[in-house]
């Protein structure tokens, strides 16, 4: 893929955000004026835990570059323990996305606090142009799902 | 060893013990042995089956058989066989109450494509003769050597020791940590992400959604399957030469990860013989790594690590940092 092709290229990146810390996190960083490309698709989920790893499939199926998962640091989850769940799962599921052949750094889980809106825009700035760099997913699309 | 088992099952029907048997009889062929239900002894004595293409796990057989009202079930199982009883005792799918379990020896099944490969045609039998399976067949013996077709989990073992029984026939055995179940996911480990991909492409393209792997696994027990629903636009069969049913597989083994006893009967039912326990391994083996050795169905009542949590487990990121890119 030569350089030219890559600029034109925008990723489509889905930001699983949990309701108590990352979402609002988001919030924060949007009141501080802080920029963010517009290309990452924000999904509000009441727990990072409440992420079947389904819902991850089934965005790289429909065509999604790459999943980001944002949940409470833990030890700070709303419901206690979520985040310390959803951080087991998340692990199992990369490692066999990852065992399947499937490019590294396409997923990532990042622990981002609701005081935190420079790190959420930091992460989305890093994991797009990471994503930017990796190109388009082709290795999960499903065509039947293609619009 | 098949006399023994026909007698033993005879006498605990005879006096009561139990209403049904559980076990195996012969399918069209010699090597299609299936589970099977016996209610009399005629039926034992004319149709009960026990050897070496006896490979079916019939643990699942007891969720459907335990949930009838009436008497005892007496079911025979292989060690690895257990394994899965035990997880499913676990899951309350199995009422221990309502079994009766006989543990059975079990030196490693055949293999029947293997035998195949090896020239047998028109098999009407199998015996075990030292290292050897001899497979008698229409046109005289054929004798191959069990490591040569003997079926890749059999080769792998993980345990000859019964995890659960009432009695036993024959020795009990040990667990084997050697066995070297993991060496060709180490080996696939061992690739690159691309040859990882290939490989995968390779094997997953010739699924055919029969979803034999789904029906036969004894941790597949949910009564409504996610992968029954219409309305996802993917239920439908798959062409047997496309790379559609990634996501199937995937989720599939997920489902199962923590649970699954690594009993390999996805492999043995597949019918385009995809390497489909490998996906499994993968995760007992990340599990072990990551969260400390843990086996499903070694012992009753054990928490998954997939249910369970510790304060300083390690993050996500760490799968990306290990092996090739």
């Amino acid at each position: 893929m030569s350089v030219n092709e890559k600029k034109d290229f925008t990723p489509t990146i889905v930001a699983f955000c949990c309701n108590w810390c990352s979402y609002a996190g988001a919030d924060l960083s949007g009141t501080n004026r802080l920029q963010y490309p517009a290309n990452v698709k924000i999904i509000r989920v009441p727990c990072s835990c409440r992420v079947n790893p389904m819902f991850i499939l089934r965005a790289f199926q429909r065509g999604a570059d790459g999943v980001i998962i944002c949940g409470c640091h833990p030890g700070d989850c709303h419901y206690t323990t979520g985040n310390y769940y959803a951080r087991r799962r998340m692990t199992m599921l990369f490692s066999m996305l990852d065992f399947l052949g499937i490019e590294r750094n396409r997923t990532r889980l990042e622990w981002v606090s609701a005081a935190e809106g420079a790190k959420f825009a930091a992460t989305m700035n890093d994991f797009v142009s990471q994503i930017t760099e990796l190109g388009p997913n082709r290795r999960l699309e499903d065509l039947r799902c293609r619009k | 060893m098949q006399e023994v088992i026909k007698k033993r099952a005879i006498e605990l029907l005879s006096d009561g013990t139990v209403t049904r048997v559980l076990g195996w009889k012969k399918g069209e062929f010699a090597y299609d042995v299936t589970p099977a239900v016996f209610e009399t002894a005629e039926e034992i004595e004319r149709d009960f089956v026990y050897d070496d293409f006896t490979a079916a796990n019939v643990s699942k057989y007891l969720m459907k058989e335990t949930a009838k009202a009436e008497g005892k079930v007496l079911a025979f199982l292989k060690p690895c066989d257990t394994y899965s009883f035990n997880q499913l005792v676990t899951e309350h799918k199995i009422n221990r109450e309502k079994t009766y379990l006989i543990g059975i020896p079990c030196e490693g099944k055949a293999d029947v494509n293997k035998i195949k490969a090896a020239g047998a045609e028109g098999i009407v039998g199998i015996r075990a003769e030292g290292d050897n399976f001899v497979v008698e067949t229409l046109y005289g013996d054929v004798t191959a050597a069990k490591k040569d077709v003997m079926a890749e989990r059999c080769l792998s073992c993980k345990s000859k020791k019964h995890t659960a029984y009432d009695e036993l026939i024959g020795e009990d055995g040990e667990v084997i940590p050697d066995c070297g179940r993991f060496d060709l996911v180490e080996k696939l480990e061992g690739m690159t992400s691309a040859e990882r991909f290939e490989f995968w492409r390779g094997e997953l393209s010739r699924c055919i959604r029969c979803n034999a792997c789904r029906n036969v696994c004894p941790a597949c027990t949910c009564e409504q399957c996610v992968f029954d629903n219409p309305n996802s636009g993917i239920a439908q069969k798959a062409a047997a030469d496309t790379f559609e049913e990634k996501m199937f597989h995937i989720i599939r083994a997920y489902h199962v990860a923590g649970r699954c006893t690594d009993c390999g009967e996805c492999s043995r039912v597949c019918p385009e013989q995809i390497p489909l326990h490998l996906l499994n391994r993968k995760f007992i083996k990340d599990m072990n790594e990551l969260y400390g050795e843990y086996q499903a169905g070694e012992e009753e009542g054990v928490v998954s690590p997939l249910t369970s949590y510790t304060f300083d487990d390690c993050e996500p990121g760490v799968v990306h940092e290990r092996g090739a890119e």
